[in-house]
């Protein structure tokens, strides 16, 4: 217990120090004036002027359409997958409505997989298809974030920057060079990064072994810098593959939190409000942390049931104890509970254990967080929703003395509240519509691996997951079917842009205000009480809005536990 | 939501489309080409070039043949040998290739049993795995028996056990192979791997190592036949 509580100390330590230096390079790629050779060599390619100024409407449609346009290749690779090399294992193209569900998954940073990759996905369409789109989701969500702190920072001013220059700068700065150095690490330490498909293996008990083969360590930097989350194989970073060691697992984790922690110093430091940032990074950490100590104690507590019939779940020197089903031993419950609370705090929906199996506010959890989907949260989003959350809560407190609320110097009015309310709106409306339309729909049942409680929880994860662009899964379910195919994909979309666009709009009108001086009135925002008073609102719009679902699932499944009763 | 944007003097009003859609096409075949393509292969060529072994699966070779990966777990049965985790892993039957079956240790395809908490046929399972763990370890009716030995693991692959699931192990493993406890007992050791900095992961032993080390102290074939006595002087 103590060595654990250590360790998590250690490693959200070395988050800290991370967001410090990543944080620092970021605001330096947003704000620089002069262009790397390679960054004049892409606008010449992608033939753009650098020079050019966007509102942010034409900010945001330049990444609604690119992404558009890298959503449609990712789709087209995917549907020839038959005819392109690399695939010695003979995979088939996926059908369209899986195609559509994979392309939009990657492309909105939720790498929701209904197909398993090492059975389906040829080595050319792991590079040519999901690697390519894990890169253009999670550099999209970053320059977004740049446009977005930039707007923050204007005054009187119509453009929030240039989307070009800031997706160019995102990527050859920060992704592709991060990625490649730590897919060398990777590598050294077991993960696989070659051409070769499989290799087949004569156990020593005379079996046959089939091993599959990849450029795994390319994938999986990307996949979890870019908080993306996709597995190269079925089973994610549990598999030995994408996992090998305990320092892999941690390094997976310090690169989920390496961009939305450090986006919080960039936003101290582009706006010279430092205090704000760190206000902004504890509010992240307390949620974190209170999340973190849940699934913990859960997990270690282990399963009453598991107990009544033999399995010794008490810790001690020799063995690690807990709820093990679902999980690997090289991590043990410590490295398990501190990665379930992370991916699905950074969105990222990678997974090392299978959340299906987590005792039921273990899984409560990664659930919880993705409907706040702001404690951390995706490269980009993560930082975005806070801000959102942040003008909720000033005006709130606005409310309650009788004043127009402010928020870095600007008048929050009626227009921003307004489409601030359409991005909270549309992410529960996504996830309990979606859930209500599928308890309703006849074919569900047959896609269920759990019923009872437990089955409405799995198809709570799917949309939960889907809209909050996570991508983990209560993976039991059986989601490869037209219905969920098409409704996930849907609730992929609307969770990504209808809270990235109305929150871009929002940025492009406080940019285009004066700034106000402050007065007596004025509620300052970079304090502990205001720190304390952003959680608050956090955790109640969430609370009031998803308590009757979770009160459906994990909470009347924890209690079934309790009282011995199983379902079928 | 544009058409409130106020125009401004010192911006050119033009349609907020004008000259987006080819930089849109571009830039997809443009990141596509260097995130998908010369990324991969590059990191790939380099990778082959400094740690070719790991880059190509860690494979253990015994002579010519492929014997398995450091990295993936295997499935044991016989007594002579430590036994992994359950897997929850499934392939083609091998009776009726149309239907899937149980086949522990399918590195084609990882699984987990994906079962919840409450899930009846869990907990069967696990009832059953305890039973035969402690019949085939030779202990008590009501002996404690490690959750991680009778729980599938996440990916149905897992390589390691835990040392106190080993230690269970030792008994039946110095019997099949008749040799001393003393000398199981310190391959154990040698093959117990530590946490990372004392403070990350599970200490644990890889199963697959493990039992080559007792397969090179006594060839494979000795060992059946000695477990096969053994077995016998059991009875």
């Amino acid at each position: 217990m103590q060595r654990d509580v250590t360790a998590f100390v250690l490693v959200l330590a070395l988050v800290a120090g991370l967001a410090m230096l990543m944080g620092r390079w970021l605001a330096h790629a947003f704000a620089d004036e002069r262009h790397w050779p390679l960054e004049r060599l892409s606008y010449r390619v992608l033939g753009i002027d650098p020079g050019e100024r966007m509102g942010w409407a034409r900010y945001g449609l330049a990444l609604l359409l690119s992404n558009a346009a890298m959503m449609t290749l990712g789709y087209l690779v995917l549907r020839v997958q038959g005819l392109l090399p690399l695939n010695e294992l003979g995979n088939p193209a996926q059908t369209p409505d899986l195609a559509f569900n994979t392309a939009v998954s990657f492309i909105t940073n939720t790498n929701w997989q209904a197909y398993g990759g090492e059975t389906s996905l040829s080595n050319a369409t792991q590079m040519l298809a999901i690697t390519f789109l894990m890169f253009c989701g999670a550099t999209a969500g970053v320059a977004a974030a740049g446009g977005f702190i930039r707007a923050l920072g204007r005054a009187g001013r119509q453009d929030i920057g240039n989307y070009w220059v800031d997706f160019t700068r995102v990527l050859w700065r920060v992704m592709l060079p991060l990625c490649f150095v730590l897919a060398l690490v990777y590598v050294w330490q077991g993960i696989p990064q070659t051409l070769d498909s499989r290799a087949v293996a004569t156990t020593l008990e005379g079996a046959r072994q089939q091993l599959v083969l990849g450029p795994v360590a390319s994938f999986e930097t990307i996949k979890h810098i870019g908080t993306n989350g996709g597995g190269f194989f079925s089973m994610n970073a549990a598999h030995p593959f994408e996992n090998p060691t305990p320092l892999t697992n941690t390094l997976h984790i310090l690169s989920m939190l390496l961009i939305p922690s450090a986006l919080t110093v960039t936003f101290g430091l582009m706006l010279a409000r430092r205090r704000q940032g760190w206000v902004f990074f504890a509010a992240f950490l307390l949620m974190f942390a209170g999340f973190l100590a849940l699934v913990y104690g859960a997990e270690q507590g282990g399963n009453p049931l598991l107990a009544q019939v033999g399995a010794e779940q008490s810790r001690s020197a020799a063995q690690p104890g807990g709820n093990m089903e679902g999980k690997e031993m090289r991590f043990g419950i410590a490295g398990t509970a501190l990665f379930v609370t992370t991916t699905t705090a950074a969105t990222t929906g990678s997974v090392n254990a299978m959340h299906d199996s987590l005792t039921p506010l273990g899984g409560l959890v990664p659930l919880a967080q993705m409907m706040l989907n702001c404690v951390f949260g995706g490269d980009g989003v993560g930082l975005i929703n806070l801000i959102q959350y942040a003008i909720l809560t000033v005006f709130l407190a606005g409310m309650m003395i009788g004043r127009t609320p402010e928020f870095l110097g600007k008048k929050i009015e009626a227009r921003e509240i307004k489409l601030v309310m359409l991005s909270v709106l549309a992410h529960p409306a996504s996830i309990l519509g979606f859930t209500a339309l599928a308890m309703l729909w006849p074919a569900t049942g047959a896609s269920l691996a759990n019923h009872g409680a437990h089955g409405f929880s799995e198809v709570l994860y799917a949309y939960t997951s889907g809209t909050a662009n996570n991508g983990s899964a209560f993976a039991g379910l059986n989601a490869n079917t037209p219905f969920f195919n098409t409704t996930i994909g849907l609730a992929m979309l609307i969770g990504r842009y209808f809270t990235l666009l109305p929150l871009l709009a929002v940025a492009g009108s406080l940019a285009a205000k004066h700034t106000v001086a402050e007065g007596p009135g004025t509620f300052p925002t970079a304090t502990p009480l205001f720190m304390g008073l952003l959680v608050f609102v956090v955790l109640t719009v969430g609370g009031l809005t998803f308590l009757p679902a979770l009160a459906l699932g994990p909470i009347v499944e924890h209690l079934q536990m309790l009282a011995g009763q199983l379902q079928p | 939501m544009n058409a409130s944007n106020a125009p401004s003097a010192r911006e050119p009003q033009v349609s907020p489309l004008h000259g987006l859609l080819g930089p849109c096409v571009r830039s997809a075949l443009f990141v596509a080409l260097v995130t998908g393509v010369a990324y991969p292969l590059a990191t790939t060529g380099v990778a082959q070039l400094l740690w070719p072994e790991t880059a190509s699966g860690s494979l253990i070779r015994q002579g010519g043949t492929v014997i398995g990966s450091r990295l993936i777990g295997q499935h044991f049965t016989a007594g002579h040998y430590f036994h992994p985790r359950p897997s929850a892993t499934t392939g083609p039957d091998p009776a009726d290739h149309g239907r899937t079956a149980g086949v522990p240790y399918n590195a084609a395809a990882s699984l987990g049993s994906n079962q919840g908490p409450t899930h009846a046929a869990l907990i069967e399972a696990v009832q059953q795995r305890v039973r035969n763990y402690r019949r085939t370890n030779g202990l008590a009716a009501g002996a404690a028996v490690p959750v991680e030995a009778v729980t599938a693991s996440a990916s149905g692959l897992d390589p390691h056990i835990s040392v106190a699931n080993a230690r269970l192990q030792m008994d039946r493993v110095a019997r099949a192979r008749q040799l001393p406890m003393s000398e199981i007992r310190s391959l154990l050791a040698r093959h117990t791997e530590g946490r990372w900095l004392g403070l990350l992961g599970e200490p644990r032993i890889n199963v697959l190592l493990l039992n080559l080390a007792l397969d090179a102290r006594q060839p494979p074939a000795t060992a059946a036949s000695a477990s096969r006595e053994g077995e016998a002087h059991v009875r």
